[in-house]
């Protein structure tokens, strides 16, 4: 028997809504019931109409009216629209996977802690960044439970940052700060980054600096390798390309992350990786999801 | 009556690349004196990329940014305290917030010059603390007139006070300044400024340029003491605008005094022009490349002056430093496919 796809509605038509909403069509275990934004005539929602799949520009609205329609949302509004928009899910029952820096739920790194997270309502993706380097800190850390610094600098194009991203700068640094913190145990944390209009675009690109005395190289190489291939199962673009070094008084890896080129073209490892975590996310919750419908 | 010029001294944050950041209490407190002294309007204090610049990245500063604030804070009176802030590096949270507990009275909200939109948020809250703001286009070099004019027209409108071009690779001549600061002195409701860096040896003839194409901020420094090959020679600006009967209330002698002082207590080398800052200026790279260039010409057997050329082409932005082994790889290929 065919098992039943996991409805998921989109609310937020932008760039990350868009790509979410190809990567939905594509996945064997979701399929989008509603897109939903405010603007009909957006290049997502058109795109969207293009593609079949229903939509509306009601936004909240429609989805507090229709929770019938869905199982779960992904929220790619704003950090200040998710506030408004959690409350409604909450009263709801609804299960959201929250793609803006809100920090409302649970923060998720699907290779660290996923099982955890599908226990929860609000789940957050945290950040771009923060996909990229938090999994290679959390390796650090279960080598090194005491690090005293980890620095984190990432260069994306220019062009793959929209508008939303440009606002919430200060929220990107601060969130992946704190998820950086959380998921090492470090005592600091530092985060940077810069918008590269380079032509033709970069690939984000994103370096880990960690302050440790004596590291154990060997068991950090073996951490940090298997980390990556966990996270190459959900982000094939993303690659080790400077593998942990140890110089001076730190330890220095690098990942480059090429994108799907789904919506957006391949530059914006940014805004694949981290739809790539909700896409995953949002699939392993479907298994959960279908089999207490069956129970019952 | 004289036209007046407003001269905005960088000694203390651009003259930070040259001395790896290592600025200490003593040389803001000698110097901070000696600038107020002086009668500079505004000095400019802290890491070389500006508040919350200092990591394992860029370079560690000696001092943090509150304790660099903190101590110049003591020492200026009349004299504003300036600093330079760029998002991506610092936020409102972490670092504006405290340095406006500080006392810090203006602020340069600093992005690449195609990124103005970043700087809305910092802009807004630094307006509704008072402070006075200048938005800052870095690496102008790399733009047309128009962007640029569309660029500072957004900061105009996010609440700026004043407009500075940086010509951040050294790569601007006398007709480029003209264009470029005419065209926005034109076209802005608000104060047009210019930043030089001495590369080409343009630092003052570009000042002056700016200065007489309509500019009413010069940014300087003392000696030149800036990154790569330095900055406008802050007291050499002082007596050239003099001489064009510009007023920039600094007096000559008393900032004559605080470049002999900052010779002797804060810049380890007078900042001269290197072999690799004329090539990184006239091929508009940023010069922080050219160590980097340097040593991936040894390994590849190449003359760091074609890589240079080669990435100019290539209109690198500072943060591509993982574009020089690419442009080595090609230039390699191509040398041995010639011979």
């Amino acid at each position: 028997m065919k098992r039943k796809k996991l409805d998921i509605a989109i609310l937020g038509t932008g760039n990350i809504g868009t790509d979410l909403l190809i990567k939905v069509m594509r996945s064997e275990f979701l399929q989008c019931s509603l897109f939903v934004g405010r603007n009909l005539q957006s290049k997502g929602m058109s795109k969207a109409i293009n593609l079949g799949v229903t939509v509306s520009d009601q936004s909240i609205d429609i989805l507090k009216e229709n929770p019938d329609l869905y199982d779960l949302v992904f929220d790619a509004t704003s950090a200040m629209q998710h506030f408004r928009h959690a409350k409604v899910f909450k009263e709801l029952g609804k299960t959201v996977i929250d793609l803006t820096p809100a920090k409302v739920g649970i923060l998720c790194v699907p290779s660290v802690n996923l099982a955890e997270c599908l226990k929860e309502k609000n789940i957050n993706t945290i950040t771009c960044g923060g996909q990229a380097s938090i999994p290679l800190a959390y390796a650090l850390g279960t080598v090194h439970p005491d690090i005293d610094y980890i620095e984190v600098v990432s260069a994306i194009a220019s062009k793959s940052a929209g508008p939303g991203t440009r606002v919430n700068l200060d929220e990107y640094i601060e969130t992946t700060e704190k998820g950086i913190q959380m998921f090492s145990k470090c005592k600091k944390s530092k985060v940077m980054l810069i918008l590269n209009p380079a032509d033709p675009c970069i690939d984000m690109q994103t370096t880990i600096q960690a302050t440790i005395k004596d590291p154990d190289m060997k068991s950090i190489i073996q951490a940090v390798n298997k980390m990556v291939a966990t996270i190459q199962r959900y982000v094939p673009g993303y690659k080790l390309i400077v593998p942990p070094t140890f110089e001076g008084n730190r330890v220095i890896m690098t990942v480059r992350i090429k994108g799907l080129g789904d919506y957006l073209p391949s530059y914006a490892g940014n805004l694949d990786i981290i739809n790539c975590a909700a896409i995953t996310i949002a699939e392993e919750y479907s298994k959960i999801f279908t089999l207490t419908k069956s129970e019952k | 009556m004289r036209k007046k010029i407003y001269i905005h001294d960088v000694s203390l944050r651009d003259g930070s690349h040259a001395i790896s950041h290592k600025l200490d209490k003593a040389q803001i407190i000698a110097y901070c004196q000696a600038a107020e002294a002086a009668g500079v309007p505004s000095v400019e204090v802290g890491h070389g990329n500006g508040l919350g610049a200092s990591s394992i990245q860029i370079g560690l500063s000696r001092l943090e940014d509150v304790e660099m604030l903190s101590i110049a804070r003591e020492n200026l009176i009349k004299t504003k305290l300036a600093i330079h802030v760029m998002p991506g590096f610092a936020t409102i949270n972490k670092d504006l917030k405290r340095a406006f507990d500080i006392g810090v009275d203006l602020v340069r909200e600093a992005c690449h010059c195609t990124e103005a939109d970043i700087t809305e948020r910092h802009i807004a809250f630094a307006r509704e603390r008072g402070k006075e703001v200048i938005g800052a286009l870095m690496m102008t070099h790399m733009a047309s007139k128009e962007i640029l004019l569309e660029e500072a027209l957004k900061m105009q409108s996010y609440g700026a006070e004043g407009v500075v071009l940086y010509d951040s690779a050294g790569a601007y001549l006398p007709h480029d300044v003209n264009e470029k600061i005419s065209f926005l002195v034109a076209n802005l409701n608000i104060p047009v400024g210019f930043h030089a860096h001495n590369n080409l040896g343009m630092a003052i003839a570009n000042s002056l340029t700016a200065v007489e194409s309509g500019a009413k901020i010069i940014d300087g420094a003392i000696r030149g003491f800036g990154a790569g090959a330095g900055n406008a020679q802050l007291e050499v600006l002082v007596a050239v605008l003099q001489k064009m009967e510009y007023e920039t209330g600094i007096s000559l002698y008393k900032i004559l005094d605080a470049a002999e002082l900052a010779q002797d207590k804060i810049l380890e080398e007078i900042p001269s022009i290197k072999n690799l800052s004329i090539i990184s200026g006239l091929s508009g790279v940023f010069s922080g490349f050219a160590k980097h260039v340097s040593r991936l010409a040894k390994e590849y057997e190449l003359d760091p002056r074609d890589i240079f050329i080669e990435l100019g082409r290539r209109k690198v932005v500072a943060g591509q430093e993982d574009l020089i082994v690419e442009v080595a790889i090609d230039l390699k290929k191509l040398k041995s496919t010639n011979n």
